[in-house]
């Protein structure tokens, strides 16, 4: 199968942040607020480069989404930064109102996602958001899985005419994407296979990889997919892969309503339903612990991947 | 510049059509949009430097006006209509199916005039500390102008935006809260502890107007007051009291109307109440 160096562990915050400051350099209209997290989202090079499109918000995030559909009717591009919680359910109806059916070009940053976010616990681990924001019409949803690849993403939001939420997370996680142009709407299939197909975004893109290595070792061909953008949803590279492999994965940060999972069953159901397996936070809560205690603990490490992906396809 | 007694006249056709209206849809919020009519009309017709024939949404090069107290869309709508952002007679299709006059203000059918919906209160604050802080970075004079509601400030967002506002130095906002003393359900004060809002403004570091929102002298006054303030780098909050369901004497200082549509027979009862100057719809 293909091979996957990691050339280093990062966060993929700290790739929103090159992003961030590459995107402000190219286009002067691009703004950043965050709401008393600049460290933590990795603004600071932006607020030094820029600091008078740089916008301080304080703890109050409501008023921060509303500033910034704002500026964005003067034709700002804003991107507001907080933990993901924070600018999902805590703000839902600001983001639904004044993002969604105002129609304005701002882009969430949404850091700190997902049960990986580790020590803070529940409280912080959002497993909801990808529901809440695929649920708004015209909300653009992207989750890149490592830190070359949220840079791009970044620099790409920026240029998408149209609100979108950019979700990513906290750990240092392997890098070991290509540093190249990011497409909105495009699947990356990172490795071909004929056995079945494994889905993932984020983080569990490269445990996905190590899964799809292992399989390989017992002579199961996998192929990876890398879903990136969840809206809008490249339904032609799932369905392709779908009627290829006959049997599907997928495995998401997030709870089981609304998230990657259900998203890839209405497609499947509706032209091609193929066994699938399914590996989310199951309408549980999440505790504090590592990332790798936590990814172990609710099945979606690499070794539960593999577990699901022999369990599809002996439905096939 | 307009006479008081100009725009009186104006003011008393947009009362008629906000009657009119609402009687047609059988729905809608007439005692609110009666109340700050006359602070609509001076900002319509004498006081924002806006022209409906150059209008865009980015408000490049014009004054900005946000309607946070989205139910009040009657009296936004008339104002619209009066000024001459759409024809008048689109006035009757309010809150009827396939109209661009939701039933509360919306971008979706590129209404003229509108920047951003309202209608989930305590929004519009900070949308248009937003715009005001856009119109700073792009180093534009005009003025960004929001309408709030006296319960609609029992909202959190509001005061996030007022701190916000004095953080950022805002003095290009001109802040306007209708104090009609009512909600629906029942008298501010006997819903939550929201006076005294002079003192809670001045606490949050604003510029703090108050003038009596059915007078426009006074209104007018107001303005300029609010306009003399720039330079100062603080926000302006105009508190203007106001008699909700002014001008028709059966809806005037009740919640009773908030978001009561008027019989065909009322309506008859209101118009005689309110003179015709421009021409109904």
């Amino acid at each position: 199968m293909k091979k996957y160096i990691d050339s280093g562990k990062i966060d993929t915050r700290s790739g929103f942040g090159v992003g961030l400051y590459e995107a402000g350099k190219a286009d002067p209209r691009v703004v950043a607020l965050t709401a008393d997290l600049k460290g933590s989202l990795k603004m600071d090079q932006f607020a030094a480069e820029f600091p008078d499109r740089f916008i301080q918000c304080g703890i109050a995030e409501s008023n921060m989404v509303g500033v910034a559909a704002g500026l964005a009717v003067t034709g700002k591009i804003p991107f507001i930064g907080s933990f993901a919680e924070f600018v999902s359910g805590r703000v839902y109806d600001q983001v639904r109102q004044e993002v969604g059916y105002g129609h304005t070009n701002v882009k969430i940053a949404s850091s700190h996602a997902g049960i990986t976010l580790g020590e803070d616990g529940a409280t912080h681990q959002t497993m909801e958001d990808i529901a809440l924001m695929r649920a708004i019409p015209g909300m653009g949803v992207i989750n890149p899985c490592d830190f070359n690849q949220t840079k791009q993403a970044t620099i790409a939001a920026a240029k998408y005419d149209g609100p979108v939420y950019l979700r990513f997370g906290r750990p240092s996680w392997p890098n070991f994407t290509p540093d190249e142009p990011f497409e909105i709407g495009k699947a990356y299939i990172m490795n071909e296979g004929s056995d079945v197909t494994i889905i993932a975004c984020g983080h569990l893109v490269w445990e996905s990889i190590k899964a799809a290595e292992a399989l390989e070792a017992e002579g199961i061909s996998a192929e990876v997919i890398n879903i990136a953008t969840i809206k809008p949803l490249d339904e032609a590279a799932v369905l392709a892969s779908a009627l290829k492999t006959k049997a599907v994965v997928v495995a998401e940060e997030h709870n089981s309503a609304g998230g990657i999972g259900e998203l890839v069953a209405g497609v499947l159901a509706k032209s091609a339903p193929t066994p699938m397996e399914f590996l989310n936070g199951e309408d549980k809560w999440g505790q504090s612990g590592t990332p790798a205690e936590l990814l172990a603990a609710y099945g979606l490490d690499a070794a539960h991947i593999v577990l699901a992906a022999k369990k599809a396809i002996a439905r096939k | 510049m307009a006479t008081v007694n100009e725009l009186q006249k104006i003011a008393s056709q947009v009362r008629r059509d906000i009657v009119r209206m609402v009687t047609a849809s059988k729905s809608g919020h007439p005692g609110g949009s009666l109340g700050s009519t006359d602070i609509m009309t001076v900002l319509f017709f004498n006081e924002m430097k806006q022209d409906p024939k150059t209008w865009t949404r980015d408000a490049k090069g014009q004054d900005a006006f946000i309607l946070s107290a989205g139910h009040m869309a009657p009296v936004y709508y008339s104002v619209l209509a009066r000024a001459g952002y759409f024809p008048k007679e689109e006035l009757g299709t309010l809150r009827k199916f396939g109209s661009r006059l939701q039933g509360h203000p919306s971008v979706e059918r590129g209404l003229p005039g509108i920047f951003l919906p309202s209608g989930s209160l305590g929004q519009g604050l900070a949308a248009a500390a937003g715009i005001a802080l856009g119109k700073k970075l792009d180093k534009e004079d005009n003025n960004v102008y929001v309408l709030c509601g006296d319960g609609e400030s029992e909202e959190g967002e509001i005061w996030e935006s007022g701190m916000f506002a004095v953080h950022h130095k805002l003095d290009n906002l001109i802040a306007m809260t209708d104090v009609n003393g009512q909600q629906i359900d029942g008298p501010t004060s006997s819903v939550a502890a929201i006076a005294p809002l002079d003192q809670k403004w001045k606490a949050f570091g604003w510029n703090v107007i108050e003038a009596d929102g059915n007078d426009i002298q006074a209104i007018m006054d107001a303005f300029a007051m609010a306009k003399a303030n720039k330079g100062s780098g603080k926000p302006t909050m105009i508190l203007f009291k106001t008699e909700m369901g002014h001008g028709v004497d059966f809806m005037a200082g009740t919640h009773k109307w908030h978001g009561k549509a008027p019989s065909p027979e009322q309506c008859a009862e209101a118009m005689k109440q309110l003179e015709e100057t421009l021409g109904d719809f």
